[in-house]
This record gives structure tokens, sequence and C-alpha cells, in this order.
């Protein structure tokens, strides 16, 4: 399993990329790992506002309906209509083609709780 | 059995193109013995096992007075005095103990789910697999019939051409203890064709996909036969057995709630609690849901009340607050190509 040290990790398994005043979020290896094979998932359109902590959309895999939590506050500045239609690339490339929502940061604050890599990882072990 | 082994689709395709294999030894076993046995059973099912033979099975409910389901089961006749009621895991102990309170005085009935593992295969290449490990060819077993055979040179087995997939395929009785062996011979002569473990996860989609009620679902305490749309299975016709007055009465009654089928229409998953509404009004719930992966369609199964029980009925399914359009639609939702 990848967690790649480029990015930072939140507590509900997404990860994020900071370029400048943009975010862009997706869910880690170990979450599509854990929610087996993804078959569904609703996005937020461009400029609604997210909350950090708050529900942004949903992935559904064949067995079980899982939120997706903002890591941060902001507008949503681009989404990635493609694994709308092509889920599976969730599991296929969840740091890649799989990323989910590029988020224009309404308060940089928010991206001081984020976990490393390491850290991260050390989260996930003591979860299981 | 764990929810997957290599991925819940992977493994329905597998079962849908080649063959899937299942540790189904969780389910439960309960034999009713004696020279009234058959008596003794004719009382509990709501089928008709006066219409098999010896060596043939048969689906039945089991049911309350008031004609709720205590569950749902097949039951083998090996004669008039043995007859085996294979009963879902989660009910062994609660059907056990129903089939002694109604018919222990006038037949032995034994809880032998520890006597009894079971594997199943399923799959259009169940029997090519069978075929080079069993004394008797599969050919000779016909659908809903059963023999005692011997597999993998020395395994005394029920084999029993049945499934819960909708494929061709065979539900295999044994001793737990020889249920590994016969588990790594089926493995090693299925491996050439295609042969895969199957969990529960798509188990379920499986049997959604045939529209096969799964108690707790389509069936429970609250839900009589005739609401689950299983009345085939229900014969009323000059005979009694426990809940046959009820079943009647709601028979010439009408239901209040009706089991269907549900197709979507619009992206989205239904799922076991979500409401079905009309025109902004709700009109049932969804009991069963899933992302069918032969469809590749939301699929379904819910209670509305009997108006809009007509297949081609639009109907929404409210996701997270959204009504999402779909159609109510006859099971099965896939067919078999053979």
């Amino acid at each position: 399993m990848e967690f790649p040290k480029d990015l930072k990790y939140t507590k509900e398994h997404e990860w994020v990329k900071v370029e400048g005043s943009i975010v862009t979020v997706g869910i880690t290896d170990y979450a599509q790992d854990s929610l087996g094979d993804v078959v569904y998932v609703e996005l937020p359109q461009e400029g609604v506002s997210v909350t950090k902590n708050e529900p942004f959309g949903v992935v559904e895999s064949v067995k079980a309906v899982s939120d997706l939590y903002s890591p941060i506050s902001g507008s949503v500045h681009e989404v990635n209509d493609a694994i709308i239609d092509s889920p599976e690339a969730i599991n296929e490339d969840p740091y890649g083609d799989a990323w989910m929502i590029r988020v224009e940061i309404g308060n940089p604050g928010d991206l001081s709780d984020l976990m490393s890599s390491d850290e991260y990882q050390k989260f996930i072990e003591e979860e299981k | 059995m764990p929810v997957q082994y290599r991925g819940v689709i992977e493994e329905h395709l597998a079962v849908r193109t080649a063959c899937g294999i299942f540790d189904v030894s969780h389910m439960g076993e309960v034999e009713v013995s004696g020279p009234r046995a058959e008596e003794a059973v004719r009382l509990l099912m709501t089928n008709d096992i006066g219409r098999v033979t010896d060596g043939q099975c048969q689906y039945t409910l089991l049911c309350y007075p008031h004609g709720g389901v205590v569950d749902d089961t097949i039951v083998y006749r090996f004669n008039s005095e043995r007859f085996l009621f294979c009963v879902n895991a989660s009910n062994t102990d609660k059907a056990f103990e129903w089939i002694k309170g109604q018919v222990s005085d006038i037949a032995l009935v034994e809880n032998l789910s520890d006597e009894y593992g079971q594997i199943a295969i399923q799959g259009p290449n169940a029997a090519s697999i069978l075929e080079d490990l069993s004394d008797v060819p599969p050919s000779e077993i016909k659908p809903f019939h059963f023999v005692m055979a011997e597999l993998a040179g020395g395994i005394e087995a029920i084999v029993s051409r049945t499934g819960y997939t909708g494929e061709d395929g065979f539900e295999i009785y044994l001793t737990p203890s020889e249920a590994p062996e016969l588990w790594g011979a089926l493995m090693y002569s299925g491996e050439e064709f295609g042969i895969a473990p199957v969990g529960l996860g798509a188990r379920d989609t499986l049997r959604l996909e045939m529209g096969y009620p799964l108690y707790g679902h389509e069936l429970g305490e609250g839900i009589t036969p005739i609401e689950a749309n299983l009345g085939k299975y229900v014969k009323l016709e000059g005979r009694e057995f426990i809940g046959a007055e009820a079943l009647r009465a709601q028979k010439a009654s009408g239901v209040k709630k009706t089991l269907i089928g549900l197709k979507m229409k619009d992206p989205g998953i239904p799922r076991a609690g979500y409401e079905i509404a009309k025109n902004g009004e709700k009109i049932g719930d969804v009991v069963s849901g899933t992302m069918s992966p032969s469809l590749k369609s939301g699929i379904g199964t819910g209670f509305v009340e009997p108006a809009f029980r007509e297949p081609g009925t639009e109907i929404d399914v409210v996701i997270r607050g959204r009504a999402a359009k779909a159609e109510v639609v006859k099971p099965p939702f896939y067919k078999r190509p053979y």
C-alpha cells in the first residue's frame, strides 16, 4: 500500500495535495482497499461551499455507502466528473486519475492538523 | 465465510461465467424422522411435500399460525420417514425450537448443524468440475434432486443440484472435518474451469439478481409468503398446515403491502431502509439493494402498497433526500444464457 510523501492525510482517510491556494482531495489507498469495488460516486457541483470535517460527497461499494469528508473549508473549484462515469478508477489509481475535487482554500489554518504520510501510516496501524 | 476473497464483482462474475465455490457450512440442518415424519413435515410446510419423491428436495416456507415466516428452507426427502431441513444460519436455533415445539410428539427432531459442513459450487462449469470427483455422474442428478455420493476418493456426501445463485450447481453436505479436503479437491479440479472462492458479498448480489428472498429482508416474522410474492410455494388447496388459515384469509382479502423488484433509471443505488415514493408521497420501503454486477445498474426489492406493484410502474427511491427515478420490474433481474 502506498502513501505518497508529498500528500497530507486526514483521519477520515482522505488525501490532500496543496498547491498554492488550491487543494486537491481524494481517498487513500487504504480507504479504497477497505471499501472494495467502488461502483458509485456522488460529488458536489463547482462553486458550492464545503466545510472542514463535513461530508462533501459519497462513495458506494457494492455493499456499503460511505461519506466523503472535506479536509478543509472553502469553495469547490473543480470536480473530477470522469470518476462519476468510471468509479473503478478509485480502486485503480486513488492518488492519480481518481482525485475527486479541487477546493479553493477558505481558511489556511485548516491545513495545520493534517497528517504527514508517516503519521497517517501510524494512525491506520493503530486503527486496525 | 468472509465478505470477499478477491473482490465482490470479480467473484460474482466468476459464478456467472465459470464457477464459484462457497463455504456455506454456517447453514443449519434440522432432521425430522420416524414413522410419522411425513405427517410432521406436512404440518410445518407451506409447500406440498407430497409432490416430490424420495431423493428430491423442495423449497418451502415454515410459517407461524398468523402467517409470518419462521424461516425459508430447502427440505430434503430421503424417504417418508426421514426429512432434512436446511435452514438459515441465523435462524437455526429458532427454527429447531419451533419445529421441535410443533411436532416432537409425533417425530424425532434433531439439530444436526454441527454434523454437517456444506460446500456449494455454482456456475456453468460446476458439473464439469464435479465430474472427475464424484462416483455418481453429475448428469444423473436432476435439478432439485440429490444423491448420496462418494467424492474425491472416499468422502461420503449428500450432493444436491440446488443453489442460491440462479446458476447450475451443487450444494454438498458432508462431515465438517472432511470439508477442507473436499474444498482442496474442488479447487484443484476446478482450476482449469476458472473456479474462484466466493464470499458473502457476492452471495448476496447473486441471489438478489435472481430475486431470491433473504430472511431479514424479504422475509420475516412480520411478513407472510403471500406478501413476499412466494404464493407459488404456498399450496393451500385441500391442505392444512400451520399458518394455512391466516394465509387463506389473506389471499381472499388481499394484502396491504407487496414485494416488488425495482430497477434504477437514474444513477444511484437503492439500499435497505430507503423510502420508496410516488409523486412525493411515501408508498413503501426498500428491503434489499445493490449495484448489479451483471446489469451494471442499481437494483433492489421493496414492499409497497399493492396499487404500485405492476411492472413498468414509475416510482422514486429517496436517496439521501433526493428522489431518484426507478421502475417496478418482475424479478429475476438476470436471466442466465444457457
